[in-house]
């Protein structure tokens, strides 16, 4: 029993005795304190990782590549699908789902360009999420497709966190934004499985630019992925792009990606 | 200046928040939790998640729920590097993932970029069917 307020749940609760319980002043009240330790070890996106690999598995069972495109806006993510969609030529059949907090615009680009798209408009959030994609999936016809471009919100920070269920992430940095973005923005460049250093076309131009000196600061943040200089307007360096693209569906329709889905975590290597 | 803490929808971490309250509660959910006392997080720097603002934007999603008055506890880990060439374990920048012994960018990242929920204190519910308050005298 108590000794403090007589009841019988013995010591294990706390008091606050200036409590007014009906009327009675610094009546000693109590309730049952058992503070207790639960181990989670989960990961805080659990929820997205969760529907992204729903969708991973919808597009393998699809036998559609998906790549998820990244950059800061105005890199050139849609100028790219523009040209890469003229250059397949039907060859093979694109769809792209677009994402920007506002507007149709990038969608209607694409499509006169050629291929499906569907236009997911965020408001104010910052990236797109494995929700999001999967609501846009039920407004593509996949059956056709062979790769499916989701176009990220143009952010150089928040969508690397976000598994989609994309095969493949390819980050672009075009050079007008500067060399040294891969030092400033680790975590979206350590992201990436192919770097496309895009408006090659205004290399000359811009002057101060060395994609040597890029790449070093890719390699430095523990980036391996490889780097291919292309210009969309231009069109250097999209055979090279293209090349990319066709063994990266080829090992897709043969089931041999290397390693089909996100990089795993420090956390998951321990583990 | 840093712009006040204002318009918070355009960070995701507020999305983090929304998915660590949704973890936390389906866990206290399950326990017959009355309330979570503490919550601790592991986030490595090279998560892309920014434990201030994490801080800022939990207590905005976790009002009126079971998580309202948690501390949140964030455990900053480190960023390490094993050496594939000299097998060395260094700790590094998060923006020069170099061994520290012999410079190589040949390592692969041990710890630095995780996101965890790692575990929870939850307060549990009393053992009478009555709610929170036991008055003295009562049982």
């Amino acid at each position: 029993m108590c000794d403090v307020c007589g009841c019988a749940s013995g010591a294990d609760h706390f008091h606050i005795a200036d409590v007014s319980a009906a009327g009675r002043a610094s009546t000693p009240v109590a309730f049952v304190k058992t503070a207790r330790q639960v181990e989670v070890m989960q990961s805080l996106l659990h929820g997205n990782d969760h529907q992204a690999a729903h969708n991973r598995a919808h597009f393998g069972a699809a036998g559609v590549l998906v790549v998820n495109l990244m950059s800061s806006p105005g890199a050139g993510k849609t100028s790219l699908l523009e040209a890469t969609i003229s250059r397949l030529n039907g060859r093979l059949s694109v769809a792209v789902i677009e994402g920007d907090l506002e507007t149709e615009n990038d969608a209607i680009r694409v499509r006169a360009a050629g291929a499906q798209a569907v236009q997911i408009t965020t408001g104010n959030a910052c990236h797109l999420d494995a929700n999001m994609v999967h609501a846009a999936l039920h407004r593509l016809d996949l059956r056709p497709v062979d790769v499916l471009f989701i176009e990220n919100v143009g952010n150089l920070v928040c969508p690397a966190g976000f598994d989609l269920g994309q095969h493949r992430n390819v980050v672009l940095l075009s050079v007008t934004e500067g060399d040294d973005k891969p030092e400033k923005y680790p975590v979206m460049f350590r992201a990436a499985d192919l770097v496309t250093m895009t408006k090659l076309d205004l290399l000359e131009a811009v002057g101060d630019f060395d994609p040597g000196k890029a790449a070093r600061h890719l390699q430095e943040i523990g980036g391996t992925a490889p780097v291919l200089l292309v210009s969309a307007r231009g069109g250097a360096g999209l055979d090279a792009w293209i090349d990319w693209l066709d063994a990266e569906v080829n090992a897709c329709r043969a089931n041999t990606l290397a390693h089909p889905g996100p990089h795993a975590h420090a956390a998951a290597a321990h583990a | 200046m840093k712009s006040p803490p204002c318009s918070i929808t355009p960070m995701h971490e507020l999305a983090i928040c929304e998915s660590v309250l949704r973890q936390v509660l389906a866990v206290a959910a399950s326990q017959n939790v009355r309330s979570v006392a503490r919550i601790t997080l592991r986030i490595g720097p090279l998560a892309g998640v920014e434990p201030d603002l994490v801080r800022l934007a939990f207590p905005i999603v976790a009002a009126g729920t079971a998580c309202a008055d948690a501390t949140l506890d964030i455990e900053v880990a480190p960023v390490e590097v094993r050496c594939q060439v000299c097998d060395a374990t260094s700790s590094v920048r998060p923006n020069r993932l170099l061994c520290a012994t012999c410079g190589t960018w040949r390592v692969r990242l041990i710890s630095g970029d995780e996101m965890l929920l790692t575990s929870i204190e939850v307060m549990d519910a009393p053992r009478t069917s009555q709610m929170e308050w036991i008055p003295n005298g009562v049982h």
